[in-house]
């Protein structure tokens, strides 16, 4: 091996900062899922059904949801987001020459999912903050839901370089 | 004339913008607009001097946003509209494009994108698509870019370390959708290493031909990981590897060992073997040694561990292991592969199982739960 003089000042550092849960590679970006939830998430501190809100507080709230999406595309962190119809079906696959089978909705099954937004980040923490804004939008008496969001790190490319 | 080599001549044409007053932002623009019109012009007439051609479409461009931009402001241009080509187009300010696309003030993602746009010419519909994020929010993310470096001087010298990272984390990213960015990122660091006498480059450049020789190798048919050890090595394209340790070697000699040479010279050395079984793996370890001492990277320790447990065997290597953080990533799936040399089925397989749902890709858990799942089957005899 001999003696070499290390360039120190040249070597960029790998990333070895904690991302978040599982997250092994050094890359740029990394994507997230962020989940809401009709049921199956621990209850909001400000657990108000939105039937219960006035008609100003909803206005409030829809603006809230449009403002963060488009804030998002802004900064370059934005991929896409959906709401979901709380009506759900079961379905299964039932032999060979069969129509599927469905079932539900349940109405005591544990996880309802209301929509999604995927974003693109730097970092774990960041892709918190942002769970944690879309947390605060506001609800009944105009104060912020405190909802419960779940955070969910996508499955990425396998990095080329392992050794 | 093919895409890549129109692609070359991005960063010339754009430096000559910038030193005939236009400021980086709008060269940049203006350059890709000509680009485009490249593309749809080319094809039927092409130009007898593509550089030329270029330089004065995009400076034409240029002068056309900055009148409507003075128009809406009732500034006046103050650019000249007619520049004298003079010496300073000669120059190749190509390295200063660099720097300034990887400017620390960037974060990674944001240098990444800026220099595949500047430096690679890629149009930012590709960049998106190779991100896997919407057109939109790739756009915004290369004009906030270049919002971050719009004051810094063009003619600032910069650090090689940081275009390097930038340069390491596009090969990095691998392979997904049209753009090939292990690919890309080879043509830049190359066109670098022509510019530059710094041995990390040489070092990186060698790195990422020596993993890129290994490529078809390294998926099977059925997209499934194929680990090293199993690859079929006939698929190595050995013109990569003989040009990667040419590049190594050459770094190597001149005595100033980084990060990236260290990587290369691991690298070299599995290429080096003609069988799994013939890799030398006491020297692996030495230059592991060399990349811990280098940059004490964790990761570099737990590669490391996996090198001892195959020079010294896997007691050793399990040892090495034990006195890592045990929530470092792979470090779980290294566990399992040496108990599994050990000859502790019950124990790779739980840790087997253990790593999949760690995984932070999709082939490399179903490559790990595949591990899992041939350990039991042979346990249940």
């Amino acid at each position: 091996m001999g003696c070499r003089e290390p360039a120190r000042g040249s070597v960029p550092a790998v990333n070895t900062g904690h991302n978040g849960p599982y997250r092994t590679k050094e890359n740029t970006m990394a994507k997230y899922l962020l989940l809401k939830h009709y049921r199956g998430a621990p209850a909001a501190v400000n657990d108000v059904p939105m039937d219960q809100w006035t008609p100003e507080e909803l206005t409030a709230h829809i603006q809230y949801m449009r403002d963060f999406a488009a804030r998002l595309e802004d900064t370059g962190e934005f991929v896409d987001g959906q709401a979901l119809s709380p009506e759900g079906t079961f379905v299964r696959y039932d032999g060979e020459g069969r129509p599927p089978v469905t079932d539900g909705p349940f109405a005591e099954t544990k996880d309802l999912i209301a929509g999604w937004m995927v974003i693109d980040v730097d970092t774990y923490e960041r892709a918190l903050e942002l769970a944690a804004e879309l947390s605060a939008a506001p609800g009944a008496g105009g104060k912020p839901i405190h909802e419960w969001l779940e955070v969910r790190p996508f499955l990425a490319e396998p990095p080329t370089v392992t050794e | 004339m093919n895409e890549s080599l129109l692609r070359e001549l991005v960063p010339t044409v754009i430096s000559i913008l910038v030193r005939r007053g236009a400021d980086f932002a709008a060269a940049e623009d203006a350059v890709q607009d000509a680009l485009i019109e490249a593309v749809r012009v080319w094809q039927d007439d092409p130009p007898r001097d593509p550089k030329g051609w270029l330089v004065t479409v995009a400076w034409r461009k240029f002068l056309d946003a900055a009148r409507a931009d003075t128009s809406r402001r009732h500034r006046e241009v103050r650019v000249e509209t007619e520049p004298e080509p003079g010496q300073s187009e000669a120059a190749d300010d190509t390295l200063q494009l660099y720097f300034l696309c990887a400017h620390p003030s960037l974060t990674p993602a944001s240098a990444v994108a800026l220099t595949l746009r500047a430096v690679g010419g890629l149009t930012t519909r590709q960049i998106a698509q190779a991100y896997l994020v919407p057109e939109a929010t790739m756009a915004q993310r290369i004009s906030r870019a270049k919002r971050t470096v719009s004051s810094v001087r063009f003619n600032q010298p910069g650090d090689v370390a940081t275009v390097l990272r930038v340069l390491y984390l596009v090969f990095n990213e691998g392979y997904s959708g049209d753009v090939d960015l292990a690919a890309e990122a080879i043509r830049l660091t190359r066109q670098l290493a022509a510019r530059t006498h710094h041995e990390e480059v040489a070092g990186l450049l060698a790195l990422m031909l020596l993993h890129h020789a290994r490529r078809p190798a390294r998926t099977a048919p059925d997209g499934n990981l194929v680990p090293l050890a199993e690859q079929d090595r006939g698929l190595w394209d050995t013109r990569l590897i003989a040009e990667g340790v040419d590049v190594l070697q050459a770094a190597l000699a001149r005595d100033r060992l980084g990060e990236f040479q260290a990587q290369a010279a691991v690298a070299a050395l599995h290429a080096d073997a003609l069988t799994a079984e013939e890799t030398d793996w006491v020297q692996i370890v030495e230059w592991y040694d060399e990349l811990v001492r280098l940059t004490g990277s964790p990761v570099a320790r737990l590669n490391r561990a996996v090198a001892v447990g195959e020079a010294d065997g896997p007691r050793a290597g399990l040892a090495a292991l034990a006195e890592l953080d045990p929530s470092l990533p792979r470090h779980t799936a290294a566990a399992a592969y040496l108990h599994e040399r050990d000859g502790d089925l019950v124990t790779a397989a739980r840790f087997y199982a253990e790593a999949a749902r760690s995984a932070s890709s999709l082939p490399e858990r179903d490559h790990l739960t595949r591990q899992a799942a041939r350990l039991n089957a042979k346990l249940r005899g």
